[in-house]
């Protein structure tokens, strides 16, 4: 494959970036879930 | 998922997914695996671009996706505008679909500028397309600054709705700039207006699933950030509820004291 280098960084970089984003966001609401009541939380 | 149990008869749920959310995910999560594999191994290489074209699989669906979110934004403004009730639920979705729209805007010009390095043979050109989406992303950046300032919610809330609904005019400059200045950057392809798409049936199929994947990407992490962000203002009510029957307290005790120095 030609330019493999670029295509690989393209790849990498977005799909980490996405992994990433969604580990951040579960972590922070599990955090935030186990401090808040849960009538503060309509989907509960 | 675990469960603590308070003393009081409030109870501590640590959960923020729910069936919706874990459908989404896993659509997701299909089609992007598709994406990776179609993109990557399956699908041709382009008679012009050879394999260059293969990040037009991940680019383009990360520009539809900013776009995407950056007119909810908007949309979920203008609903907090008009509603009766100032909903914060809408305040909340606005900012949490900025959230993601400013990390995809990003993500996309980060491509972009990889596959104009290969292509154009530079990273960067000031051109209409580029020039254009980097000031959208400025503008977007500083309308999560404007979120992130003090005040109360409803103050978030308005003054950041007035912000998007004016940022939201940016798009359609954005998208028709290769149309109304001369660009080094490709008019559509598949949204072309004549109907005619010159594309190979496979680069279709997977250039499609990884709009659809990368939608799915964007409600799963707006559903989720949203919700953070409703904890997080709740969190927040109830800290200045404490502090503030802290302040009524030292106050009576106060009072009491001197009630009975004057005895």
């Amino acid at each position: 494959m030609d330019h493999l280098g670029f295509i690989s960084a393209v790849y990498l970089t977005t799909f980490g970036v996405i992994i990433g984003l969604v580990a951040k966001t579960l972590k922070q609401g599990r955090d935030l879930a186990s401090k808040v009541a849960d009538k503060d939380k309509p989907w509960t | 998922m675990t469960s603590v149990s308070s003393t009081t008869t409030q109870t501590f749920t640590a959960k923020v997914a729910t069936p919706t959310t874990r459908l989404v995910g896993a659509m997701a999560i299909v089609s992007l695996a598709w994406v990776v594999m179609g993109g990557l191994f399956i699908t041709p290489k382009d008679v012009d671009q050879g394999d260059a074209v293969r990040i037009m699989y991940v680019h383009v669906p990360t520009a539809w996706v900013a776009y995407l979110a950056f007119i909810v934004t908007a949309i979920a403004s203008a609903c907090w505008l008009l509603s009766r009730k100032h909903a914060m639920g809408f305040d909340r979705v606005a900012g949490a679909s900025a959230e993601v729209g400013v990390i995809f805007m990003a993500m996309t010009l980060l491509s972009g500028s990889l596959w104009g390095r290969i292509t154009w043979g530079s990273y960067w050109a000031w051109d209409p397309r580029l020039t254009t989406t980097s000031f959208l992303l400025v503008t977007y950046i500083g309308y999560l600054a404007v979120r992130g300032l003090g005040g109360s919610l409803e103050q978030r809330a308005r003054r950041s709705a007035v912000i998007a609904l004016l940022a939201v005019l940016e798009i359609p400059l954005v998208h028709f700039s290769v149309l109304m200045w001369r660009s080094l950057h490709q008019e559509a392809s598949v949204l072309s207006g004549d109907g005619d798409i010159k594309m190979d049936g496979s680069m279709l199929t997977t250039l499609l699933v990884g709009v659809i994947g990368f939608t799915c990407t964007f409600v799963w992490l707006v559903m989720h950030r949203q919700r953070v962000l409703a904890m997080q203002d709740a969190m927040q009510s109830s800290q200045l509820d404490a502090a503030l029957r802290e302040r009524a307290d030292e106050s009576t005790t106060i009072n009491t004291n001197k009630s009975n120095e004057l005895i």
